[in-house]
């Protein structure tokens, strides 16, 4: 694993890895509250006591990134997640059918394909009010071809491999075959090609919780905390909005890196 | 009776906006227990036709005539699913591809056995160590835990034959079984598969190009030539088409300085004119054999068998 990935590529995954643990060991680590107002902190500059400073409400900025990781990192997923069964199933689905059921799946997806992500977010927002649930149904389905459009075309030179007519003679059914001989098989692309969706779901996740129809204050979130952090800099603290923004390009950064790296395996 | 009957069976594949014609006018039985070769060159349609009897045929070729097994007609859907899983087997060219990359040689050993058969999952990996034994596979656990690419060719092949013995079918299907193998294995690996076919009472369709092979393992021989069968070999052959094969293999007992060679190249069925699609390349033609087709007569499908005989 280790020779597949090369450096960067292990760099990348022991930075992520370090994000997730720190994320999920927040509520040691923190020194503070992440929602408790400290008007003395207010606006507050580097300090001993507060390394990032404060945002405008004196909320320590150290403790709402490391708490904050949590909705930014957790969204992306859970969109892939869905975006990748599904467009899996659809992927293999049209390629085992082929003929009409093919051509009606490619289309469709070429449909969704055009349209940005963001604008997905936006009328799922619309429709069920801001907040993470609207986001990811809205990205996921925005996510989906990009994961079917691969998968398909892997899954449509896997099904004519001779492997596939050996189970097809050996009496298994379709079903049977598609689970258990080419998923196996695709799982390579899918995971190099979900990994690479993440990256950019991570920023279209951090958009819209910028434009505000994601996450809701006051709990903590890296997109929340550019788009506050922006009044703060105005005011003479960029600590909050830089550091928000340099770690959602890192991780973007880090999860794209890992993405290539396993696709260029499979 | 017999277990598989072609009956005048031909099949025609896409091309363009027509079709074209590979396998035409087949009419082949095998019995129970029966070895019957099916001898040919490449794209004489010997693969085709072994492969259409478990309807395993190219997308939108079109079958004529009838394959006929265990007295009824070769079903389709769920019906030759049950067919494909309990009764009719195959062993393929080239295992390496045909067997699944990315799951364990005891994964594609017990499959059939667990899914088809309903054997327990413990059972199914006992009998398939006892069968890995079978076709002189010693280390049956280990090899049971190993993938694909650790085994060489010829362990491959040997573990398509325990997975095909596995379902104890009626017929098996042998498409070149020893053709992607090197020499020293060849021989070995095709001596298993008969053995154990005859101990288990399978009957065999095996298809090969090569003639000293089929000869050795099969009870009858049928050859194929653009599509057609122009010989079922029964003694001395008689067709000019297996008399130019025969002639053009070593032998071990004659030096020869150069070995004789049928001219021209072989044809498919669709590039074959009116008369005899060997006509072009036979040194017996006449021009009566540009004329028409000669029909099969007598185990053979040629104008002069009778006075070369």
């Amino acid at each position: 694993m280790t020779r597949r990935l090369g450096g960067p590529g292990v760099a990348a995954a022991v930075l992520l890895a370090a994000i997730v643990a720190i994320t999920l060991l927040a509520p040691l680590l923190a020194p503070y509250n992440p929602d408790l107002p400290d008007l003395f902190n207010a606006l507050g500059g580097a300090t001993a006591a507060h390394p990032l400073g404060g945002d405008a409400l004196g909320r320590d900025v150290l403790s709402r990134l490391m708490y904050g990781a949590r909705t930014t990192l957790l969204a992306p997923v859970l969109v892939i997640c869905v975006a990748s069964a599904a467009g899996t199933t659809l992927a293999i689905v049209a390629a085992w059918a082929g003929g009409k059921v093919d051509a009606v799946v490619s289309r469709l997806l070429d449909v969704l394909f055009s349209v940005p992500g963001i604008v997905f977010a936006l009328v799922t927002v619309a429709v069920l009010g801001p907040g993470v649930p609207g986001v990811v149904i809205g990205l996921a389905v925005a996510y989906t071809p990009y994961v079917a459009r691969v998968v398909r075309s892997a899954a449509l030179r896997e099904r004519g491999l001779p492997y596939v007519a050996a189970a097809w003679v050996q009496g298994r059914s379709a079903t049977a075959i598609c689970l258990r001989h080419l998923l196996p098989n695709l799982r390579p692309i899918i995971v190099a090609q979900s990994v690479s969706a993440l990256g950019f779901a991570v920023i279209d996740v951090a958009a819209v919780s910028f434009l505000g129809l994601g996450v809701q204050p006051p709990t903590a979130d890296w997109g929340l905390m550019v788009k506050s952090g922006l009044d703060s800099a105005m005011r003479g603290q960029p600590l909050e909005a830089l550091s928000a923004g340099l770690l959602i390009a890192l991780v973007v950064a880090a999860v794209n890196l890992l993405g290539d790296r396993l696709g260029r395996q499979s | 009776m017999s277990l598989l009957t072609l009956e005048g069976f031909g099949l025609a594949v896409p091309y363009g906006r027509g079709r074209r014609t590979l396998v035409e006018q087949v009419d082949l039985t095998i019995g129970r227990g029966e070895a019957v070769g099916l001898v040919g060159e490449s794209g004489s349609g010997k693969s085709m036709t072994a492969r259409a009897v478990i309807g395993l045929t190219p997308p939108g070729a079109r079958v004529t005539g009838r394959i006929v097994f265990d007295g009824a007609e070769v079903p389709s859907g769920r019906a030759l699913r049950r067919l494909r899983a309990e009764r009719i087997a195959m062993i393929f060219q080239d295992p390496r591809a045909h067997i699944n990359p990315v799951r364990s040689v005891g994964d594609f050993l017990t499959e059939a056995m667990i899914h088809n058969l309903g054997t327990p999952v413990r059972q199914a990996s006992a009998r398939a160590v006892r069968l890995l034994k079978e076709v002189g596979i010693g280390d049956g656990e280990r090899r049971l835990r190993q993938y694909p690419h650790e085994l060489s060719g010829g362990l491959l092949q040997r573990v398509m034959i325990a997975s095909v013995l596995a379902v104890e079918p009626d017929l098996v299907l042998a498409d070149e079984p020893t053709t992607a193998l090197d020499v020293t294995s060849q021989s070995e690996v095709m001596a298993i598969l008969d053995e154990l076919r005859r101990e288990r009472g399978m009957a065999m369709l095996l298809i090969t190009h090569d003639l000293e092979l089929a000869a050795a393992t099969c009870d009858r021989l049928a050859v194929m030539y653009a599509g057609r069968i122009v010989e079922d070999i029964d003694g001395e052959p008689r067709h000019p088409y297996t008399r130019g094969l025969m002639r053009s293999r070593p032998s071990l007992e004659e030096a020869v300085h150069r070995l004789p060679v049928i001219p021209g190249r072989p044809v498919a069925a669709f590039e074959a004119g009116e008369g005899c699609a060997f006509g072009p390349r036979c040194d017996l033609a006449e021009p009566r054999c540009r004329e028409t087709r000669p029909p099969f007569v007598r185990g053979v499908a040629c104008l002069r068998a009778e006075e070369t005989a």
